[in-house]
């Protein structure tokens, strides 16, 4: 690897995340223009949009799983646990928003959960409005209430992490982590310095691969505010 | 700096399953919630209302596009159990009495739209040019949207507030609500209401619809139908 590149995300983890904003962005089109009024107008071809807008559900969910089970499971895991814990510093950071960050900052992680819990209750109601058309004992009339405030908050959530992606220009180089899957190390430096630590230690899992969590397992608490970490460099606490 | 491990909380996992509970719960609260805040986001929602033309209403169509409303063909014919069948154009519709109201419109999926702004014509006034037979008991409407239709009894096209809607808000019926024409019965849900209307059958027995032939209440009363209330 290069010195002043650090590998960000695996390319399990990029298909994963285009994969899910192709679909997304398809979803959104498709489902405002059988929406709005004046945009079903403009359009007209309902029963073209409506098939589109389900079938792409469909594909959608398929093809999430169709890319864990083919790509590196254990990236994805990784990824998983690392996305559920907070430590003590992602806690501080999205209050004051100072403290370093591991590979992923609380706000990022925020967004992950948030998407995955939009995701999976967009399918849910979405099934029942599917099923409600075809059998009225299934129909549901807050499904559509739900759908709809679930369009809202995701939509404003997508414009907020397209800003910070593509606009803001402190964060808009993470761009590259998710394209080409590196980024540059000073700029992991200022914005995820306990990944860099950890990833320079070579003992960090998504560094090194092949010594997967082996930093991870040998750091053990000699004191309740020091750590010992076997093999590793000192290190400031 | 703190090792990532050591007071690590399994929060992500525990905020996903509280907004999926969360979620999955609204399906039995959302509408009370929604009653509730509606005074809170009704100014964000007017805001919306402007800034996008969606005005609260969502477009239902069954077949592949809607139909296109043209002035010099489009003819509404009101036939079966009349004396005197009539075709009326748009200009003729127009020149008949005109009747305006202000109402609410519910739809059967759960959504509603507040002081609802109609103009046109009440059904007496269109139903004496046909002179119906006195065995008609029900009208049968039929929309240019293929093959929907759906009926009324006379009793309920008589209502005081259901009539022939050509405007909304103030304007021509769009084509997204049913241009030139559509039934307005606000005492019952949507579905009752064809849009795109072209013809009216007076008849005997009162026809099942589109919707009732899929399992929808023939007599769609708002709150005491279609398993509310």
């Amino acid at each position: 690897m290069d010195t002043d590149r650090l590998t960000r995300f695996t390319r399990t983890e990029r298909t994963l995340h285009w994969v899910h904003a192709a679909a997304f962005l398809v979803l959104l089109t498709t489902g405002l223009m059988l929406y709005v009024p004046s945009l079903s107008e403009l359009v007209g071809r309902r029963t073209l949009l409506k098939d589109v807008h389900v079938y792409t559900a469909v594909a959608w969910v398929a093809a999430l799983a169709l890319v864990v089970a083919a790509g590196d499971r254990r990236a994805v895991r990784r990824t998983l646990r690392e996305i559920d814990l907070f430590d003590a510093d992602d806690r501080d950071w999205l209050l004051r928003h100072g403290n370093p960050q591991g590979r992923f900052n609380a706000g990022q992680k925020l967004n992950a959960i948030l998407s995955a819990a939009f995701a999976l209750l967009f399918a849910v109601t979405g099934f029942f409005l599917w099923l409600g058309e075809r059998d009225t004992r299934f129909r549901l009339p807050n499904a559509l209430l739900v759908h709809d405030w679930l369009t809202l908050a995701s939509l404003t959530l997508f414009l907020g992490h397209l800003y910070l992606a593509v606009l803001h220009p402190k964060t808009r180089h993470a761009l590259n982590g998710m394209t080409r899957g590196w980024v540059a190390e000073d700029w992991a430096r200022a914005h995820h310095a306990k990944w860099v630590e950890q990833a320079r230690r070579g003992g960090a899992p998504w560094a090194a691969r092949a010594a997967d969590s082996q930093a991870w397992t040998t750091c053990q608490p000699s004191t309740p505010s020091h750590f010992t970490c076997p093999g590793a460099s000192p290190e400031k606490e | 700096m703190s090792p990532p491990d050591a007071d690590a909380r399994p929060y992500g996992r525990r905020t996903f399953l509280l907004l999926v509970a969360g979620g999955l719960s609204s399906l039995a609260w959302g509408s009370w919630a929604s009653r509730i805040l509606s005074p809170l986001t009704s100014g964000f929602t007017q805001l919306l209302a402007d800034a996008l033309p969606v005005g609260g209403w969502r477009i239902y169509t069954i077949s592949g596009s809607m139909p296109e409303f043209d002035p010099r063909t489009w003819r509404l014919e009101i036939g079966g159990l009349v004396r005197r069948p009539v075709r009326l154009g748009y200009d003729e519709l127009l020149a008949l009495p005109r009747a305006e109201q202000v109402s609410t419109f519910h739809c059967v999926t759960g959504w509603t739209v507040h002081d609802v702004h109609w103009a046109g014509v009440r059904f007496p006034d269109l139903l004496s040019l046909a002179d119906p037979l006195p065995e008609a008991r029900a009208i049968r409407f039929v929309s240019m949207e293929q093959p929907y239709e759906d009926s009324l009894t006379l009793e309920q096209a008589l209502l005081p507030d259901a009539m022939l809607a050509y405007e909304l808000g103030g304007r021509p019926l769009s084509r997204p609500h049913g241009a030139p024409a559509r039934v307005v019965i606000p005492e019952m849900y949507g579905y009752k209401g064809v849009k795109w209307l072209t013809r009216m059958e007076l008849v005997a027995d009162q026809p099942t619809g589109y919707w009732e032939r899929l399992g929808y209440d023939q007599n769609a009363w708002v709150g005491r139908s279609n398993g509310h209330g």
